[in-house]
């Protein structure tokens, strides 16, 4: 069998999906929309550099390059903003981030 | 090529230039100079959005294309990044005060609002997919931190934390989109999209629906909008003003932009999905505003109305349409600016407060701000001859002439809903015991007031400016 398009397609809507059903489903722990937010953009990567081959493109690739290159922006201001939160509530369950609701 | 040449080139993108490696200065400035610079940052701040403001009029007129058409300052752009700008510094002009009174004088905040104003500026002339993602990213990456400035209160970085997580969530929805566009038409400059895309095939149509999705998280229109109310009421009040003019409008941008520059052949397919939002958010947006008692929940649910009454206009998908959309964020902008200054000026010696019934006869202790209040009050229903009804009256023009009568006829009878809980503040004003007086408002919110004010009542007398430029931009896309 050869691994085309589709099947680096099918991987990344997998890991897309995966990565949607972690931030609604997970009740315990911030870090883990996080690392689900990480896979979302990892998702978008596979696909992004699986058409730029295809296509024999490579703003494709260029594109992943700026993806990777801002998740690490996003990720650490993220962990900054978790970091103020936990400082002010003594806790990052899920659960608690509930002050404002409506 | 010479320098000169090189450097003549990049003349379109000035603006953001300028206000990049300005908020890098200032960032220095306040980092050598200490807490004490903070007053000196607002003010280099508020001149260097009008500087760049001047800039982005002063360029020669026309459509100018830069980094192999990445970029782009045609006059839609032009439009827009003026009311940015505008949005911008009054959000500077009026955190000065309440900042002070809350004992947060960072100089951090104006080189903040200049970085975030720097990605809208890119956002709005975003040319390609990937110009458009790195603009979103930098206005974004900047806007989550603001949400969390006052870093000891649990509830502005609870604010900050849900903003981050909702936001993330869209970039990344926004990003998987764009992934599909770029596989399924090889390209992704907007130009080259709206040649290969055609009648567009099931792939593009998914790409399009995850493109809009994210978009619609960031101009919060319903079914993306439940981030709204709680970052509003959990910011800081001059960060909820900031989050709720500029922002938005370059949200609303780029929504125009790639709507109607990447996609006109597949318009049939997005205009349904544009007459959904437009629609759930009307009526959420008058419904859900109804009970609530903090106005600052109030405005987001009320700007969550206004944004599906704008997006009526993009709906229509005419150049009429689009000049409704511009003529309408310009119009919603200066009402917000208007009536977050009073919302700013909510502060009794104790400290600011924040529910609807402290306003109860403010006609009697402060019956100016309570008769321009009332007047933006009346302009956000959209009672006639204030601004707020001619912003609806072009969009709604718009989707009838395009045939869309259900549409029209639904907004007309959600802003009739919504004109409930508008109405209902000026009768807490106007007719209710009078609760204790406010301190006087500080000048930055009396002038803010004033302009906006008197902006909606005259706009009647004299609209043909602010028509003939939206016209002009509406073409230019077209």
């Amino acid at each position: 069998m050869t691994i085309g398009l589709g099947h680096y397609l099918a991987v990344g809507a997998i890991l897309f999906t995966i990565g949607i059903f972690g931030i609604y489903l997970n009740r315990k722990n911030v870090i883990i929309i996080l690392m689900s937010i990480e896979l979302i953009l990892l998702a978008v990567n596979v696909n992004l550099v699986a058409f730029s081959t295809h296509l024999g493109d490579i703003v494709g690739q260029v594109f992943a390059l700026l993806v990777l290159t801002v998740a690490a922006a996003e990720a650490a201001i993220g962990l900054a903003i978790l970091v103020v939160y936990f400082r002010n509530r003594g806790s990052i369950a899920v659960d608690d981030i509930n002050l404002m609701k409506g | 090529m010479n320098s000169t040449t090189a450097i003549s080139t990049l003349l379109p993108i000035l603006p953001e230039i300028m206000l990049v490696v300005g908020a890098m200065a200032l960032l220095m400035f306040g980092a050598y100079a200490g807490e004490r610079s903070s007053g000196a940052t607002n003010v280099l701040a508020v001149l260097l959005l009008a500087a760049a403001a001047v800039v982005v009029i002063a360029v020669p007129k026309g459509r100018h294309e830069l980094f192999g058409g990445s970029f782009v300052l045609d006059d839609f752009a032009r439009f827009l990044k003026v009311l940015a700008l505008i949005g911008s510094a009054a959000a500077i002009v009026m955190a000065r005060d309440y900042l002070k009174s809350v004992n947060q004088q960072k100089f951090e905040f104006p080189v903040l609002i200049l970085l975030s104003t720097a990605g809208m500026g890119m956002l709005i002339s975003a040319g390609d997919l990937i110009a458009l993602y790195l603009g979103l990213e930098l206005m974004s990456l900047a806007l989550y931190v603001i949400a969390a400035f006052n870093r000891d209160s649990v509830r502005a970085s609870e604010a900050g934390l849900k903003y981050f997580v909702l936001g993330a969530l869209s970039s990344g929805m926004l990003l998987y989109g764009s992934s599909l566009v770029y596989g399924f038409t090889g390209t992704v400059n907007f130009a080259g999209i709206a040649k290969a895309a055609g009648e567009g095939g099931i792939g593009l149509i998914f790409g399009i629906v995850f493109l809009f999705a994210g978009f619609c998280f960031k101009v919060s229109a319903v079914p993306f909008h439940m981030w709204t109310p709680d970052v509003y009421e959990g910011a800081p009040t001059p960060v909820t003003a900031f989050f709720a003019s500029a922002p938005k409008v370059a949200g609303m941008a780029m929504f125009v932009r790639v709507a109607v520059d990447a996609f006109p052949t597949v318009a049939v397919q997005w205009q349904q999905i544009i007459v959904f939002v437009a629609l759930a958010s009307m009526v959420l947006g008058a419904f859900a505003a109804i009970g609530q008692t903090n106005i600052k929940r109030l405005l987001a649910y009320s700007s969550i109305g206004h944004m599906g009454f704008a997006l009526v206009g993009l709906a229509a998908g005419t150049a009429e349409g689009v000049q409704g959309v511009l003529v309408y964020m310009a119009i919603y902008m200066s009402m917000t600016l208007g009536t977050f200054a009073c919302v700013l000026s909510m502060r009794r010696t104790e400290g600011y407060v924040e529910n609807i019934s402290d306003l109860a006869g403010l006609s009697r202790t402060n019956p100016t701000m309570a008769f321009f209040l009332a007047m933006l009050m009346f302009s956000l229903a959209g009672i006639p001859p204030l601004a707020g009804f001619f912003g609806k009256f072009y969009v709604f023009i718009a989707a009838i002439k395009a045939g869309m009568y259900t549409l029209a006829v639904i907004g007309v009878l959600a802003s009739v809903v919504g004109a409930y809980y508008y109405l209902l503040i000026v009768k807490i004003m106007y007719f209710d015991e009078p609760a204790p007086a406010f301190r006087p408002m500080p000048t930055e919110q009396k002038a803010v007031l004033a302009l906006s004010g008197l902006f909606n009542l005259l706009f009647f007398v004299y609209p043909a400016p602010l028509l003939a430029a939206a016209t002009l931009a509406a073409k230019s896309l077209f």
